[in-house]
């Protein structure tokens, strides 16, 4: 049985558009993980010299397991972001002669062959022949690394449960970072100190094998735990079917303002308010109106100018960035619909415009208290603001036309990279860059109201034509209608 | 009202559709029918503009469909369920088609008044998005919502399936009635050769994507349809 499941599962990946479509996407995963792989092997060799050199006095394993504590922590909050249980299409094996355990099994039994799980041996394995060669208990080494794999599996079936509990509320990752966060502040003001106690217990553990067990029979329970999790959820009632939610109903009146307009910008607000994709937008506006902190505080950039500007598009832009560039692919649910009904093209696009026109304005207003960092940086902002608004929204909207990804809107955000293509990726890199480029040209060689006057100019010729510019994008997205819409009706 | 000249669509060297020349008068309710793969929903998505033809062109009361998109303000369409927004409640659906059909809400509301007795109290005021709906109440939704605003033209793609028996009945009713009381140019398809019979007044049969029966519909059509289908 399992030989079948595993076969579904190669041809479930290989037959998929997905990876027939989208190699570029995958390319980079796979350069991602070879980043990931390489900073662990560097940390794996690295490590023991480096803590010979720095505490010459100190035991290095010691000291690392002192630090486990931090690791499992980070190890946690990044599985709950980017590691999803490995689900397989339940509902067609639910009626055939197959023991519903059996399923529950593989499933918990493939997440454990997750990549997550592998990434800490890149480290354990070099840190851990070192010790070896440098005189130490073999044994104690081989338990220790036999400890790590055991915990690596532990936080691996914690995370399933934390994300199958808080998958029921609305804000699904405030849990984990209340766990989280709470665990750190218990052991940062030294509450409980819980990193003490973790390598108390591993130095226990290293030096009494027979506890081994403990660990393993901690990490018996927690799959005892996700078995009885998974195993009433699968009925086609259960988790198969995504829960009603209670609609609620507004008629935002204001927007009746924008005139003929007005239809789609409810639409657009409803969609980004009722959808978790989308919805996720709106936070990122949070950390993007934060991002400045990161920068402007830190006397290191106080010359860099140029990377002010970075920022002043990046805060003023942030909603425009994420959500300019998955138009028309938020309406592909229902692109046919909109498209044999009594709308013009342009008035859809317009409505996107304003939108993103309306956003960047309030990201400015709400970035004036940097002011507080200098009068330069409020002009920054302002001068981002207008060119996000004039030549930004523009390339967004034409490169959208060039969309042909579906996004599946009840899909969690972040990093769900579906919908995104390489045209995405590609067009990222010159809204952030551009602008650096015009403002660093005559900010070098004639002065800074120069570099601020080119960007609010190349604004301006935008927000100036912006007619001109919306019809031709208009003919564009005319052109590619048949494309789209056969491209949004394939399901992924 | 909709002429289609030489209309072909291929895929792949494949040959789907494949009309030589296929009139529907303003005001006629006209039935397709057709196994599966026959090019029913084809033949709707050329109508619609869709789908680009591989030959031919379809008109719409004088304008090709291709090329201009004047048809879109008297034609109205649902086809499957990509034509609902999920994420609307169905009122706020019906409100958001009607404001781009120049209704306002206390039009629609009164529009949607003589539907009560097809939604049975599950689709207004009952606080469900349209993704949350059972696809037979969606389906509801997707055709009172294609009639909003007395389209000229009204396409609809296996209207019965997922139908209750008694909304079956009812919608018979309101395609007969339709037709009758505002002239529209009704086209169905459907697999049910009794439904058609009894609401169209012509049906045209589809095979391998080439008209084989063009009938106006009379007592026998019923017996004749049945005849050719049951190979």
């Amino acid at each position: 049985m399992i030989k079948h499941f595993m076969n579904f599962e190669w041809k479930q990946f290989f037959r998929s558009s997905y990876w027939q479509k989208s190699i570029a996407i995958n390319i980079l995963m796979v350069f991602f993980a070879l980043y990931f792989i390489l900073v662990f092997l560097a940390l794996g060799f690295g490590l023991y010299p480096i803590l010979k050199k720095q505490f010459p006095d100190s035991d290095p394993l010691i000291m690392v397991n002192g630090f486990l504590f931090y690791w499992f922590l980070g190890d946690l909050v990044m599985r709950f972001f980017l590691q999803k249980l490995p689900v397989m299409n339940i509902k067609p094996l639910l009626i055939l002669p197959i023991k519903r355990s059996k399923i529950v099994h593989y499933v918990l039994g493939k997440s454990m062959i997750s990549f997550f799980n592998f990434l800490p041996l890149f480290a354990v394995i070099p840190f851990g022949t070192i010790l070896i060669s440098e005189d130490y208990n073999t044994t104690t080494i081989l338990v220790w690394m036999l400890l790590m794999v055991v915990f690596t599996l532990i936080v691996n079936f914690l995370n399933f449960i934390i994300e199958s509990k808080s998958a029921e509320t609305e804000l699904s990752f405030l849990p984990i970072i209340a766990i989280t966060s709470g665990l750190f502040a218990l052991n940062y003001f030294e509450i409980v100190s819980i990193s003490g106690l973790l390598a108390n217990a591993v130095n226990s553990i290293t030096e009494n094998p027979i506890l081994l067990l403990i660990p393993f029979g901690f990490l018996a329970l927690l799959y005892f735990v996700n078995y009885s999790i998974l195993r009433p959820k699968l009925y086609v009632d259960g988790s198969l079917k995504a829960k009603a939610q209670i609609a609620t109903t507004s008629d935002l009146a204001w927007t009746r303002r924008f005139g003929d307009i007005a239809p789609f910008l409810q639409l657009d607000l409803k969609l980004i308010w009722r959808n978790k994709r989308p919805r996720s937008t709106i936070f990122i506006l949070v950390i993007g109106l934060l991002y400045g902190l990161a920068f402007y505080p830190n006397p290191v950039y106080k010359e860099m100018v140029p990377m002010f500007i970075f920022v002043g598009i990046f805060v003023t832009g942030i909603f425009m960035i994420n959500f300019g560039q998955f138009i028309p692919a938020w309406d592909s649910g229902y692109y046919k619909l909109l498209m044999s009904q009594n709308i013009k093209y342009k008035q859809y696009l317009n409505s996107k415009f304003s939108l993103m026109l309306m956003s960047a304005i309030l990201m400015f207003i709400l970035s004036i208290p940097y002011v507080y960092f200098g009068w330069k940086i409020l002009v920054i902002h302002f001068a981002a603001m207008i060119y996000n608004i004039g030549v930004n929204s523009h390339v967004l909207l034409f490169g959208g036309s060039f969309n042909r990804k579906k996004i599946d809107l009840t899909q969690r955000a972040a990093f769900n990279y579906q919908g995104t293509g390489a045209v995405q990726w590609l067009i990222g890199f010159p809204l952030l860059l551009f602008p650096i480029i015009f403002f660093y040209i005559p900010y070098k060689f004639i002065g800074f109201e120069a570099g601020i006057a080119t960007l609010i100019i190349l604004g301006g010729i935008g927000i100036v034509f912006h007619q001109k510019l919306m019809d031709g994008i208009t003919k564009r997205y005319l052109k590619s209608k048949h494309k789209m819409i056969s491209a949004f009706d394939q399901s992924n | 009202m909709i002429q289609a000249t030489e209309l072909s669509k291929k895929y792949g060297g494949v040959t789907v559709l494949n009309i030589e020349a296929l009139e529907i008068p303003k005001g006629q309710t006209f039935g397709l029918v057709g196994n599966n793969g026959a090019g029913k929903t084809t033949f709707f998505n050329l109508i619609l503009d869709l789908i680009n033809p591989t030959t031919g062109s379809v008109i719409n009361n004088n304008i090709q469909v291709n090329k201009s998109e004047d048809w879109k303000p008297f034609t109205a369409a649902f086809i499957d369920e990509s034509f609902l927004i999920g994420y609307l409640t169905p009122e706020e659906y019906f409100y958001f088609i009607g404001e781009l059909r120049g209704m306002n809400k206390a039009d629609i509301d009164t529009f949607l008044a003589q539907f009560s007795e097809i939604f049975n109290d599950e689709i207004i005021g009952k606080k469900k998005y349209l993704r949350d709906l059972s696809k037979g109440n969606q389906k509801k939704a997707g055709i009172v919502a294609a009639l909003i605003g007395n389209p000229e033209v009204v396409v609809l793609d296996e209207p019965f399936a997922n139908l209750d028996p008694t909304t079956q009945i009812r919608l018979k009713k309101l395609l007969s009635n339709l037709t009758k009381d505002s002239n529209s140019t009704v086209l169905i398809s459907s697999h049910d050769l009794g439904h058609v019979t009894e609401v169209c007044e012509r049906i045209v049969v589809l095979d391998k994507g080439v008209v084989v029966k063009d009938l106006k519909t009379s007592e026998e059509t019923l017996k004749e349809l049945e005849a050719y289908f049951s190979v």
